[in-house]
C-alpha cells in the first residue's frame, strides 16, 4: 500500500516521542555535571600512588625502584630519589622519591606502570573531569596530588584493592614470622654459646693447679 | 492618485533604464525585475487585481527566473565591460527622439486621447472568467496547444539522448 | 445564558473592537494610514514570536523523537533559547566573501523576508479579521510566493560560491517544481467555492450539518487536494524531507553558505514565516480558516482556532522531519512531476465531477474511486519501473 511505510515509521517516531517521557529506555541521556553513568569497576583515567595509613609522607608504598619511569612508553613518569631513607610501614627503613610527577597530557593510561610495580604502589585511577585552564603546568601531577590512601583505593577498585591487601599482609605476615624465626634461632645461639662457655672455664680450672 | 501613479511610473522606468544601462548582466535582470513589479502595479492601481497579479506571477515568478537560469548556466563571470554606450550614440538617440515624436503625435492627435475616460469596468476574475470560457475560447485554447507545444519542444531538447551515446 | 454568548461574540471580534477604538483617536483624514498600521503590526509581532516559539517546539520535539532531552539550560524546560538564538546571531560577525556581489548579497535576505510576510495579508486570522479582502486573494497568494524563488536565487548568485549556486539551482528546481501541484491543489478550492477571495472560501465552510464541519478537507477530492498542497508546502519551505538544497551533510547549507549573523538568521525566519503562510493558506482553503471543528465549541473565539490548527499543522511537520530521510534530487523530481501532477489533474477532474453529480451517497463512491484507486495504480506502476539496472559506462567500452 502506498504510504504504509511514512505511516509506521511516523508511529514509531510518535511512540518514541511520547515513549520519552515515561521510560527511560526512550531517554536515555545523562545529562552529564549533575548526573554521570556509573563506571565499571576496571575504568582507569591515569595512575595515582597508594599510601597506607593517614600520613601521605610517612605510609607511601612508593620506594623510589624507577622502574614505571623507564617502563613508561610515553616516558611520563619523572621520579627523583630523596638522598636519605625513611621507614616503611613494617619499621625497615626504605628509599622513597623526593619528587614523584606525572604529566597526564602525555599520559596514555596503558596501565604498564602498574602491572611492572614490585611494591604494589601505583593504581589507576577513575577520575576524568582533570582539565586546567593553565596550558603550561596544570597537567604535571606531583606528589601532593598523586597520594591517596588505601582506604580510596578500596573504594574505586575494591576486589582489585582486597586482593593486594591480602597479599600484602600475607607477604607482612611472613616476613613478621620469618624474623621472629631469626630471633629465636639467634636468641637461641647466644643461648646455647652462653652456656657452652662456663662449662669450658670450669673444665680448664683444674689442670691449670697440677702444674705448679 | 496621481501622485501614486507617479511613484510607480517612476519605479518602472527607472527600473528598465536601468536594465538597459547596467553592466553586470545579472544585475540587469534585477532591475528589469524591479520594472516589471511597477508595471504590476500600475495594473493593480488601474483596478486590475488579476492582471496585476498574473503579471507578479508569471513575469516575476517565471520569465525572471528564466532569464536567471539562462545568464547562470551560460554565462561566465567576466570582469566589467568599460562602457555601454556605443560609439554612435548621437544617431541612435536622434533617431528615438524622431520615432517618439511621432508616436506622441499620434497618440495625442487621435480620437482616443479625446474622449472622456469610460468608467472604470468591474473586471472581476469570474467575468474574466466567463469572457476566457465563452467569448475567447478559441484564442485560450490556441495558447494551450501553443504552451503544450513549447513544452513539449522543452523536454525533446533536454532529454537524455542515451540512444546518441552508445 | 444569551449573556454568554453576547460575551463569546464580544471575546471574538475583540481586535476588532480595540481598532475601532483607536481608530477614534486619530483625525479621519489620517484614519486610512493609520488603520493600515494598526492592522499590520500585530502581523509583525505575532508571527515572528510564532517563529521562536515553533524553533523551541522543533528542538524540543525533534530531540524527544530522537532519545533524547532538547535543549533544557536556558530557561525553564529551555523556554528562553530563542532568546539566546538570537543574542548570537545578532552578535556574530558578518562576512561577505571578498568576491561576492555586495548590493545583491544584502538585498536577498530582505527580499526573502518582505515577500514572506506579505503572503499574510490575505490570510483571515479570524471572524472579520483579513488584512486585505482582495478580491483575487488566493492569487495574490501565490503571486507573492513566488517571489521567494527570486531571493533564493539571489543568494546563491550573488555568493559566488560553488556551494551557493549548486543550493540556489537545486532549491529554485524544486520550488517552481512543486509550485504546480501547490496551485494545482488550490485550484479546486477555488472552483468548487467560485472565488478566489479567501474570506469567502472561509465563509462556505463554516456551515455545520449536526456537529460536523462543512470543511473541504472532508470530502474525497478536499482530501487528495490537502495531502497534495501539504506536500507542496513541505517542498516550498524546504523543509525536510525536502531540504536537500540546504541540507548540512549534503551542500553545507546551500544557497545561504555564505551567509553568517542577522542575515542567515533573516533567511531562517524568512523560510519559516514562508511555511507559516503556505500553512495558513491551507488551513484557509481546506481546514475551514477560522471556524471551529465542532458545532459545539463556536464559543471559543475564531482566533484561537486559527492558531490551534496553525500549531498543529507545525507539529506535524516537525513530526514528518523526525521521521523521513531526505529526498535525493532526481526522486524529488519525479515526485513532483510524474506523482504529483497526474494526481493533481486528477483531482481537478475528481472535483468537477463532484460539481456536477447530484448530491448522495454515489457521489462519495465514485469520487473517493476516483481518487484512491489512480493513486494506488499510479504509485504502484512507478515503483515496478524502477527495477535495478545493469549499470552501463558510456564511455568505457
Amino acid at each position: 500500500m502506498v504510504g504504509k511505510g511514512i505511516i509506521q515509521g511516523m508511529a514509531e517516531t510518535a511512540r518514541n516521542f511520547f515513549g520519552s517521557y515515561v521510560s527511560k529506555q526512550r531517554l536515555t541521556t545523562v545529562q552529564y555535571p549533575e548526573e554521570r553513568d556509573p563506571q565499571i569497576e576496571r575504568a582507569r583515567s591515569f595512575p595515582f600512588l597508594v599510601y597506607d595509613g593517614t600520613d601521605p609522607e610517612q605510609g607511601l608504598r612508593c620506594v623510589a625502584c624507577l622502574v614505571c619511569e623507564k617502563e613508561c612508553p610515553p616516558k611520563c613518569i619523572f621520579i627523583e630519589k630523596a638522598a636519605d631513607k625513611k621507614p616503611d610501614v613494617a619499621g625497615k627503613p626504605q628509599p622513597y622519591p623526593a619528587v614523584f610527577n606525572i604529566d597526564i597530557s602525555v599520559c596514555m593510561s596503558c596501565q604498564i606502570c602498574v602491572e611492572v610495580c614490585p611494591f604494589d604502589s601505583i593504581k589507576m585511577d577513575v577520575v576524568y573531569d582533570l582539565s586546567s585552564s593553565d596550558r603550561f603546568g596544570g597537567l604535571l601531577l606531583d606528589k601532593q596530588r598523586l597520594a591517596k590512601s588505601n582506604e580510596y583505593y578500596n573504594a574505586i577498585h575494591s576486589t582489585e584493592a582486597a586482593a593486594v591487601d591480602a597479599r600484602l599482609s600475607e607477604e607482612r605476615a611472613a616476613a613478621q614470622a620469618k624474623a621472629k624465626a631469626a630471633a629465636e634461632a639467634k636468641a637461641a645461639k647466644a643461648k646455647a654459646a652462653a652456656e657452652a662457655k662456663p662449662a669450658a672455664t670450669a673444665q680448664t680450672q683444674p689442670a691449670g693447679g697440677d702444674v705448679r | 492618485m496621481n501622485t501614486i501613479f507617479l511613484i510607480l511610473a517612476a519605479i518602472s522606468v527607472v527600473g528598465t533604464g536601468a536594465a538597459m544601462s547596467l553592466r553586470n548582466a545579472v544585475h540587469c535582470v534585477l532591475a528589469l525585475t524591479f520594472g516589471f513589479t511597477g508595471i504590476a502595479a500600475l495594473y493593480l492601481q488601474l483596478g486590475a487585481q488579476f492582471v496585476g497579479f498574473t503579471q507578479i506571477m508569471v513575469y516575476v515568478g517565471a520569465v525572471a527566473i528564466l532569464a536567471v537560469f539562462a545568464i547562470m548556466m551560460t554565462h561566465k563571470p567576466e570582469p566589467a565591460k568599460p562602457s555601454t554606450f556605443s560609439s554612435s550614440w548621437i544617431e541612435g538617440s536622434i533617431v528615438a527622439a524622431a520615432v517618439f515624436s511621432v508616436l506622441a503625435w499620434a497618440v495625442h492627435s487621435s480620437s482616443f486621447s479625446r474622449q472622456p475616460s469610460p468608467p472604470q469596468p468591474d473586471a472581476t476574475v469570474q467575468q474574466i472568467g466567463v469572457a476566457l470560457m465563452h467569448h475567447f475560447v478559441l484564442p485560450l485554447e490556441i495558447m494551450g496547444l501553443l504552451l503544450t507545444a513549447a513544452l513539449i519542444g522543452a523536454v525533446v531538447i533536454a532529454m537524455d539522448r542515451k540512444e546518441e551515446l552508445k | 445564558m444569551t449573556h454568554l454568548v453576547l460575551l463569546a461574540q464580544q471575546l471574538d471580534q475583540i481586535f476588532v473592537i480595540a481598532k475601532h477604538w483607536l481608530l477614534g483617536f486619530v483625525p479621519t483624514a489620517a484614519q486610512a494610514l493609520v488603520s493600515a498600521i494598526i492592522s499590520v503590526v500585530p502581523i509583525l509581532i505575532v508571527f515572528p514570536l510564532l517563529f521562536a516559539i515553533t524553533t523551541w517546539l522543533e528542538r524540543k520535539g525533534l530531540g524527544r523523537i530522537q532519545n533524547r532531552y532538547g535543549p533544557n539550560r536556558v530557561g525553564p524546560f529551555g523556554l528562553l533559547q530563542p532568546i539566546a538564538d538570537g543574542i548570537k546571531s545578532l552578535t556574530k560577525e558578518d562576512i561577505v566573501p571578498k568576491t561576492a556581489d555586495h548590493a545583491v548579497h544584502f538585498l536577498a535576505p530582505v527580499l526573502l523576508v518582505a515577500a514572506s510576510f506579505m503572503g499574510y495579508a490575505v490570510l483571515p486570522i479570524g471572524r472579520n479579521m483579513v488584512l486585505m479582502n482582495l478580491n483575487a486573494g488566493v492569487l495574490y497568494f501565490f503571486a507573492i510566493g513566488s517571489m521567494m524563488e527570486l531571493a533564493v536565487f539571489m543568494a546563491g548568485w550573488s555568493s559566488r560560491s560553488k556551494y551557493s549556486l549548486l543550493g540556489a539551482m537545486r532549491a529554485i528546481a524544486q520550488m517552481i517544481s512543486y509550485e504546480v501541484p501547490l496551485v494545482l491543489a488550490s485550484i479546486v478550492i477555488i472552483m468548487q467555492a467560485g472565488s478566489l477571495s479567501t474570506v469567502s472560501i472561509v465563509e462556505q465552510q463554516t456551515s455545520y450539518t449536526g456537529i460536523w464541519p462543512h470543511w473541504f478537507v472532508f470530502t474525497p477530492w478536499g482530501f487528495a487536494g490537502f495531502v497534495l498542497f501539504m506536500i507542496a508546502a513541505t517542498a516550498e519551505s524546504n523543509r525536510s524531507p525536502f531540504d536537500l538544497p540546504e541540507g548540512e551533510s549534503e551542500i553545507i547549507a546551500g544557497y545561504y553558505t555564505e551567509y553568517s549573523g542577522f542575515k542567515f538568521a533573516l533567511f531562517f525566519l524568512g523560510e519559516y514565516i514562508g511555511m507559516f503562510a503556505t500553512s495558513g493558506m491551507a488551513i484557509t482553503l481546506f481546514l475551514g480558516g477560522w471556524s471551529a471543528p465542532f458545532s459545539f465549541l463556536t464559543w471559543i473565539p475564531s482566533y484561537v482556532w486559527f492558531f490551534v490548527k496553525l500549531l498543529t499543522i507545525i507539529s506535524v511537520f516537525i513530526w514528518i522531519r523526525g521521521t523521513l530521510p531526505r529526498l535525493r534530487m532526481d526522486q524529488l523530481m519525479n515526485l513532483a512531476w510524474e506523482f504529483m501532477l497526474p494526481m493533481a489533474l486528477l483531482n481537478l477532474f475528481t472535483a468537477a465531477l463532484w460539481h456536477f453529480m447530484p448530491a448522495g451517497l454515489s457521489r462519495w463512491l465514485v469520487c473517493t474511486a476516483l481518487v484512491v484507486v489512480p493513486c494506488i495504480l499510479l504509485s504502484r506502476g512507478l515503483k515496478q519501473r524502477k527495477k535495478f539496472q545493469v549499470r552501463t559506462y558510456h564511455y568505457s567500452e
